[in-house]
């Protein structure tokens, strides 16, 4: 599975869908962002919308992405957790490291800052 | 120890793939109990988490050794039992994932999941005979249905 992947002002915007569960989507989460990065891209953006289940494996892939990001100076970001994903980052404590978003346009704007 | 004789068994190999395998089994099992989705999730992701630990840190990834999982009821109850044929491990030393230092580990949360989800988990380690792990969860709808049970016995 390929994760699809458009590109808006310079960001690159992920659109995940379905599991980023162990070995359902969590490698197609590390290639998606891995791929990104090595196109120069530092500015990523994560669309959850789409994301029906993620587990800590998952999760894990998200905090691997956030630090090889911001690692190499960029910022990556999270736009409409689903109320289960939001749970899991509520109980992981990660709501405090991602910046989260609800709304595209304004996470565009937001990597202008 | 599961009181009841369990309803569900499900045995696998130590194939991470198996862990999709598993769930859609028990989920497909645990659709007969109409539980909220809510319960659904949590139970579902604590099963995952439970059967990967046991694949990946339990068996080690060694495919000759099996994962098995067993499901039932006691006292209103679900009970779920994960077994695995490793040497397990000190559970005093599993990091906190919520300490600062830990925030940023790509592992490590498996457990504090199940703990959240779950109204009970616990860990035998049996050095002869693998790895148990079980977990309770109090459900209303099998509550409910226990009392009606001991109720028409009654009469």
């Amino acid at each position: 599975m390929k994760i699809p992947a458009r590109h808006r002002q310079g960001i690159t915007i992920l659109e995940p869908k379905g599991k980023i569960t162990i070995g359902v989507g969590d490698v197609a989460l590390r290639e998606a962002v891995h791929e990104a990065l090595e196109a120069g891209s530092t500015k990523i953006l994560i669309n959850l919308k789409d994301v029906s289940t993620i587990d800590s494996s998952g999760i894990g892939e998200l905090v691997s992405a956030y630090t090889s990001v911001t690692n190499r100076g960029g910022a990556l970001r999270l736009l409409h957790l689903p109320p289960k994903v939001q749970d899991i980052l509520q109980i992981t404590q990660l709501v405090t490291v991602f910046e989260v978003l609800d709304d595209e346009e304004e996470a565009v704007a937001s990597f202008a800052d | 120890m599961m009181k009841s004789e369990p309803k569900v068994h499900v045995e696998v190999e130590s194939r991470l793939e198996n862990v999709e395998l598993v769930q859609i089994a028990i989920e497909s099992s645990l659709a007969q109990l109409d539980l909220s989705e809510d319960d659904a999730h949590q139970i579902g992701t604590s099963i995952r988490e439970a059967v990967a630990n046991a694949i990946k840190h339990g068996n080690r990834g060694d495919v000759s050794k099996l994962v098995k999982v067993e499901l039932g009821i006691d006292n209103g109850d679900l009970l779920i039992r994960v077994h695995d044929q490793g040497v397990g491990f000190d559970e005093d030393g599993v990091p906190n994932p919520l300490e600062p230092e830990n925030l940023l580990r790509r592992n490590g949360r498996g457990i504090l999941l199940m703990k959240q989800y779950m109204d009970q988990i616990e860990y035998t380690f049996q050095p002869e005979n693998g790895t148990v792990l079980e977990m309770r969860k109090e459900l209303a709808v099998l509550r409910s249905n226990s009392a009606k049970q001991q109720e028409e016995e009654k009469q």
